[in-house]
């Protein structure tokens, strides 16, 4: 995809989100583990999941993923079984260049510690990362990281759930950037969420409080409920769900291109 | 982020931690400590840091708390002169016997204090983790004196090799969750219960058992083990005339340690001795040697020393004593080792299986698994060290033990006379 070059690797993400709803659909977000369920076949699936995703969520595998269901845990288990690392991510990345939308890289903090902060920033633009979520930093602890990847003008996404506090809210969508992930329910990942009127309620919330794109994830895994977020946020954030069709050997393709149908 | 501290700080931290000024408003012992929890919880971990300023300080609290000590948990726990330790080793040593505590370990200090400050923040029910099993049953036994259901996670391996206690726990009302995924010891059990927190931040409340995880835990453990080191200190006084030269305790998370060394810091003339798991020895994941040979890290909601590879990934551990098993540390421990106030050494599970079997032969006394690393740890400074006064934390009884135990040594019944009595063949 072809980007103007004066454009931050955070705005790209920006941009790329607001695209959708521009062009009558809800913005979609896939997320795999890194090098899951096969290693080899990392680059070709994220070219196949780039077709139908507006920014790609790359999942660096962690040992103890303490926001995760029992899908991601089995996926970043495996991962780092099969030798998977955010230095093997980076340079696979680095060597596959365009894979055909942004990427996001989650990872919990250790993994991106242990990587060290400004060369990992640095890392990060030859391989099309264009930021972070990082589900165990909060910004009150998020200085440091957060330093380091403005340097290069990369994002660090805040998390928001139905939790938090008004005047919190208001803090974490001024401090974000690239978009706004909200978290669908108070819990980890890979449920399946009802969207009952207060989880509507609360996307209309935090859209109000930012002018960035919000996605929210967390339990999304039906066209019908990416349909209802749709109105309510600019896309979602489709992972658990994602990871099981891809263990299950199904080409990716299919089911992205089911869930943002009109 | 940056864990060097110069001796001036160091010095200044050590006077701040001896003044009750630590950790600070971002929950930091010096560059340790902080709260790296996800989203959901950082509400609830606000609150909890507010309730305990408040019932840490109120006088009505503190007093039903101490009465509860008293005439439930069965304190103060004695303090032991073990005088054949004593004079097989060249030294004068006293044992403050926490396993005589109610449930047999310290574990009761921390597990009822939360657990009646869950009850006043209005909890519907309490969640917990447990390595030994030791903080799942006191967690069981003082949800049942309050009256709060609870939930025990706890790793599939540990459930094997703790099985007395897997039975204790369900005696006492709680539901105990088998944890099959990751490592399946105490590490997989925090991940667990912090998953289980997180999908109910409002109304449960989670009582962590060790000196680690996001702020407030491990100030709030310190202070609920303090009671350990402020009654050894007395007894110290009182039975042998003069404090201990040294005090020696496990450490894994390092809960009871901390609870005997953190009023001990402002004696200069006592040393501070810390006894990690060395398991099968020096290599990485053959230990639980945390502090001898990790590095700063974020595991668990706290930036502490730390046993991960190149990558990040936290390394397994290997420890005889399923509650050592874990390959991080309190963030308050991470500092005193960096600014040199308490030493750190380790004892092998070989090193402490026959430590414990002296204990039992000396003493008459059976000290779990975990404790017998503190007494393998005291006997080797009493090498260096000759006719001084020791203080070991016995933090815990070794009847949880027996299953492994009987794997390592196994009992030599000694055999009667079974033919003679049906007067039959030789």
């Amino acid at each position: 995809m072809k980007q103007s070059s004066n454009h931050l690797p955070r705005d790209r993400v920006s941009a790329a989100l607001t695209a959708a709803p521009a062009a009558g659909r809800p913005a979609l977000v896939p997320f795999i583990t890194a090098g899951y369920p096969d290693k080899d076949a990392f680059i070709k699936t994220l070219k196949q999941i780039a077709v139908a995703g507006d920014v790609i969520e790359v999942g660096v595998p962690f040992s103890d993923p303490m926001a995760d269901g029992v899908t991601i845990q089995r996926s970043s288990h495996a991962a780092i079984a099969a030798g998977v690392s955010l230095r093997w991510i980076l340079q696979e990345l680095t060597a596959a260049g365009d894979v055909g939308a942004p990427i996001i890289l989650m990872s919990y903090l250790n993994p991106l510690l242990a990587y060290g902060f400004d060369r990992l920033a640095t890392d990060c633009l030859p391989a099309g990362v264009c930021g972070f979520i990082v589900p165990d930093l909060p910004w009150e602890e998020s200085e440091e990281f957060r330093a380091a990847l403005n340097k290069q003008g990369l994002a660090l996404v805040q998390l928001v759930t139905p939790a938090t506090p008004d005047d919190r809210l208001e803090m974490l969508c001024r401090g974000s950037q690239g978009f706004v992930y909200a978290v669908t329910i108070t819990g980890i990942t890979g449920g399946d969420v009802e969207l009952p009127a207060e989880v509507t309620a609360y996307l209309d919330t935090v859209k109000s409080h930012t002018d960035l794109p919000v996605c929210a994830g967390f339990g999304v895994r039906h066209p019908d409920q990416v349909r209802r977020i749709g109105q309510h946020a600019t896309g979602v954030i489709v992972g658990s769900a994602l990871v099981e069709r891809l263990e299950a050997g199904e080409d990716p393709s299919d089911f992205l291109a089911a869930l943002t149908a009109v | 982020m940056q864990a060097d501290i110069s001796p001036q700080e160091g010095q200044e931290l050590l006077v701040r931690l001896i003044n009750n000024e630590l950790p600070d408003t971002h929950g930091r012992y010096g560059p340790f400590g902080g709260c790296y929890a996800p989203e959901t919880l950082v509400p609830a971990l606000g609150r909890l840091a507010r309730e305990i300023e408040k019932y840490l300080n109120d006088d009505d609290f503190m007093a039903h708390l101490d009465q509860q000590l008293r005439t439930w948990v069965g304190r103060p726990t004695p303090l032991t002169h073990a005088t054949e330790l004593g004079r097989r080793w060249g030294a004068e040593v006293y044992l403050k016997r926490e396993d005589l505590a109610h449930t047999g370990a310290h574990k009761i200090n921390n597990a009822l204090g939360q657990a009646l400050l869950a009850k006043e923040m209005g909890a519907k029910r309490v969640i917990a983790e447990t390595g030994a099993g030791q903080h799942g049953v006191a967690t069981a036994a003082a949800c049942a004196r309050v009256g709060i259901p609870c939930t025990v996670y706890m790793g599939a391996v540990d459930i094997k090799r703790q099985a007395p206690n897997v039975d204790r726990m369900y005696q006492l009302g709680a539901e105990v969750v088998a944890v099959e995924s990751g490592d399946k010891t105490l590490r997989a059990a925090i991940d667990e219960a912090f998953r289980n927190w997180v999908a109910d931040p409002h109304s449960s409340y989670y009582l962590l058992g060790s000196a680690v995880g996001p702020h407030p835990y491990p100030y709030l453990v310190q202070r609920l083990q303090a009671v350990i080191g402020t009654e050894a200190r007395e007894q110290m006084l009182a039975q042998a005339g003069a404090l201990a030269d040294v005090a020696v305790a496990c450490v894994g998370g390092g809960s009871n340690a901390i609870g005997l060394f953190h009023p001990l810091l402002g004696d200069a003339e006592t040393e501070l001795l810390g006894i990690e798991a060395g398991g099968h020895g020096p290599a990485l994941g053959d230990n639980s040697a945390t502090l001898a040979t990790g590095k700063p890290g974020v595991l668990h909601g706290s930036y502490s020393m730390l046993l991960y590879d190149d990558d990040g990934q936290i390394q397994e551990t290997h420890s005889v004593s399923a509650g050592l098993d874990y390959p991080g540390v309190g963030p308050e421990h991470s500092l005193l080792k960096s600014i040199g106030r308490v030493s750190y050494r380790s004892a092998t599970d070989a090193e402490a299986l026959d430590a414990l079997q002296e204990c039992c032969a000396a003493e008459g006394i059976l000290p779990a698994l975990e404790s017998s690393h503190a007494f393998a740890g005291a006997r080797e400074w009493a090498k260096h060290n000759p006719g001084k006064r020791i203080l070991i934390g016995l933090s815990g009884r070794g009847d949880k033990d027996m299953p492994t135990l009987s794997q390592h040594i196994p009992a030599r019944i000694a055999r009667g006379n079974v033919g003679a009595a049906k007067g039959g063949r030789a």
